[in-house]
């Protein structure tokens, strides 16, 4: 929402009072798109089933939100960097494997491996910057690396969840439920460090013209690293949320998660290309997907079959409405 | 020496040179034996990866940001369609392989429709496509084990002195790919948007219809894939095509196809389709464990790009 008012104040100066207006509502709109998404879909849950809209329901329905809600921040560092990530499922998955496993039956080990993974992500990250690779290739041959290594990990379904993982995610607190506490502080917590300080700047920056940042002096392998090592380390606690959840995991648990968090990020506003990000309208992209590929089905009695396809129509629908919003931007 | 330089500055040699040196390891560990089943075999299996490989090699060869997402779930829905429409019968083979080609165009015709309205990126037009089409294709062959009519896997298994029919006729479509890439008006068209796309539109090539037709292009194949699949392993399944995903953009990248645009190689996705399929004959040969397989697969394709490195960045 911020780096759009930087780039467009340059050419809004020359435009009359009346024109600034018009712009700025388009803009006001167009950021707050995602929740509007959100509330409609929140909306036509209460109206299928009142009963919903309540403490238990919310805690139920918003299960599996956190783990979605994170992978989404973890792509979204990487698509403000102008990459994207492919192989985050599978490398939540992994994290999944690891966290039942080593995690919970030596912890220093587990968190060794964890710590690794992330080193790898930050490795990724310069590789892909020193040798001018395109992220989608590499990282799409270390979805299968992540899948191999998850499979090796744990060659059955299994394992345990470390006890005070799951004593965590099952914490409930008064009045409001976990998941959206959870998805708040991660939110306001991403916006603050990417949105509000002045590295936070720089890494955006990187995205939006790596050009310039190059030529005033910052180091672009830099910022490629951080914000891949960023990504792993949301990767991570993407895993460990999964499995205080699901108790117990298996090798191919985060598979569908490297769509849903690209959907996601696009969802909350995001753009493929110049850094243009928002941390909490990916979260409010991951709430919404999780809300409507699962509960609001449910409530309007269509068969989980076509739950994928929820989401695929709901990311055509705001984008559809992107599309008419910035219609009126120009 | 001298005459081998020519061919060696060509970008596919190497991709072949790659698929050579992992099947002359495979012999050498089992010595010599099924040295020319191993080759019958990848020759059947690289087929299908070869067909859906060209389609994306002219939909990343229009440009930055170009890719196809949507082949798996185009694979999986067509393959239902062609079984379902085939329905066992052997005189219903043309008109269920015409529905395929035809599912197959469809989708990837809504995918440039998705691209031209709303303006986005295509990875995002074809991601979203294939959430929808995965549950139409999930709700549409629910439950059924559908078999391909008995002809139809005969014609899709049929081999001649060791040499599948199915890849002769693959080559035949390859060259066809290569002329129409290098000396049509179509494939000239699509590779001057790639390397520039406003000089393109300049120059008088219409950049709408052209980007049209690839887009639709790179969908019948795959939804042939789907057909021809479903015929080899004897039936369809919604996760048939899950592999092809990975599978035809590396046989782009590997096979010397540039992912920044504008310079394509039909031979060189033979020879990487070549290499990934022998590749995974060798690890099964050494015996390694599912997740090792996985892992060097992984570790390989990242280091091949490595090396081949230093191009611009898809997006």
């Amino acid at each position: 929402m911020r780096p759009e008012m930087t780039a467009a104040s340059l050419d809004t100066t020359a435009r009359s009072s009346a024109e600034r207006g018009a712009l700025a509502r388009a803009r006001l709109l167009r950021g707050l798109l995602p929740a509007l998404s959100l509330a409609l879909v929140l909306l036509a849950i209460a109206w299928l089933n009142p009963r919903a809209i309540s403490y238990f329901g919310f805690s139920l329905m918003l299960n599996l939100a956190i783990p979605i809600a994170l992978a989404t921040i973890a792509q979204m560092f990487v698509i403000a960097g102008n990459e994207l990530d492919l192989s985050i499922g599978t490398f939540v998955g992994f994290v999944g494997c690891v966290t039942a496993t080593w995690l919970k039956d030596a912890p220093l080990i587990g968190v060794a491996i964890l710590l690794g993974s992330i080193g790898v992500y930050a490795l990724l990250g310069a590789l892909i910057h020193l040798r001018n690779l395109p992220s989608i290739v590499v990282t799409l041959g270390m979805s299968f690396v992540w899948q191999g290594l998850a499979i090796l990990v744990l060659p059955k379904p299994g394992g345990k969840a470390p006890d005070w993982l799951l004593a965590f995610m099952a914490f409930k607190p008064p009045f409001v439920p976990f998941p959206i506490i959870a998805a708040l502080l991660i939110g306001l917590i991403v916006h603050f460090g990417l949105m509000r300080t002045s590295y936070g700047v720089i890494l955006r920056g990187s995205g939006g013209n790596p050009a310039a940042l190059g030529r005033a002096g910052w180091s672009l392998l830099k910022t490629k690293i951080v914000l891949f090592a960023l990504a792993g380390l949301f990767g991570v606690l993407s895993g460990m949320a999964l499995i205080g959840i699901t108790t117990s995991a298996d090798a191919n648990i985060g598979n569908g998660y490297t769509l849903l968090a690209i959907a996601g990020v696009i969802l909350g506003g995001g753009e493929f290309v110049g850094g243009r990000v928002s941390p909490i309208g990916a979260v409010i992209g991951a709430l919404t997907l999780a809300l409507a590929a699962s509960p609001l089905l449910t409530f309007m009695h269509i068969p989980p079959d076509w739950q994928v396809a929820a989401n695929g129509a709901i990311l055509i629908i705001v984008l559809a409405a992107r599309v008419l919003i910035s219609r009126r931007e120009r | 020496m001298a005459a081998l330089k020519p061919l060696l500055a060509k970008p596919w040699i190497w991709s072949f040179l790659g698929a050579l040196l992992v099947w002359l390891a495979t012999i050498a560990f089992t010595g010599g034996y099924g040295a020319g089943g191993m080759v019958t075999a990848a020759l059947s299996l690289a087929v299908f990866t070869v067909i859906v490989g060209v389609g994306q090699m002219f939909v990343i060869t229009l440009g930055p940001g170009n890719v196809d997402l949507s082949l798996p779930a185009n694979i999986g829905l067509a393959s239902a369609v062609a079984m379902k429409v085939m329905d066992g019968n052997d005189a219903m083979i043309v008109v269920g392989l015409l529905a395929a080609l035809a599912t197959g165009a469809a989708i990837g015709a809504a995918n440039y429709l998705l691209i031209w309205a709303l303006r986005i990126p295509p990875i995002i037009a074809t991601l979203s496509a294939s959430f929808i089409i995965q549950s139409i294709d999930i709700s549409y062959g629910r439950g059924l084990q559908i078999k391909p009519p008995p002809g139809f896997a005969d014609f899709a298994n049929w081999q001649v002195l060791g040499i599948p029919v199915l890849a002769i006729l693959t080559v035949l479509f390859t060259v066809g790919a290569a002329i129409a890439l290098q000396r049509m008006i179509y494939g000239r068209s699509v590779l001057a948007i790639g390397q520039n796309i406003r000089a393109a539109w300049l120059a008088g090539v219409n950049v709408g219809l052209i980007r049209f037709l690839t887009y639709t292009l790179s969908g019948a194949l795959g939804g042939i894939d789907g057909a021809l699949l479903a015929g080899y392993f004897r039936g369809a399944n919604v996760d048939i095509g899950n592999e092809y995903l990975l599978a035809s953009i590396a046989v782009v990248v590997i096979g010397g196809t540039s992912v920044a645009g504008g310079k394509a190689n039909v031979p060189g996705v033979w020879g990487a389709a070549l290499f990934l399929v022998l590749l995974l004959t060798m690890l099964n040969t050494f015996g390694v464990s599912a997740g090792v397989r996985l892992l060097l697969t992984g570790l390989i394709i990242v280091g091949v790009i490595t090396a081949a490195g230093g191009q611009k960045a898809l997006r």
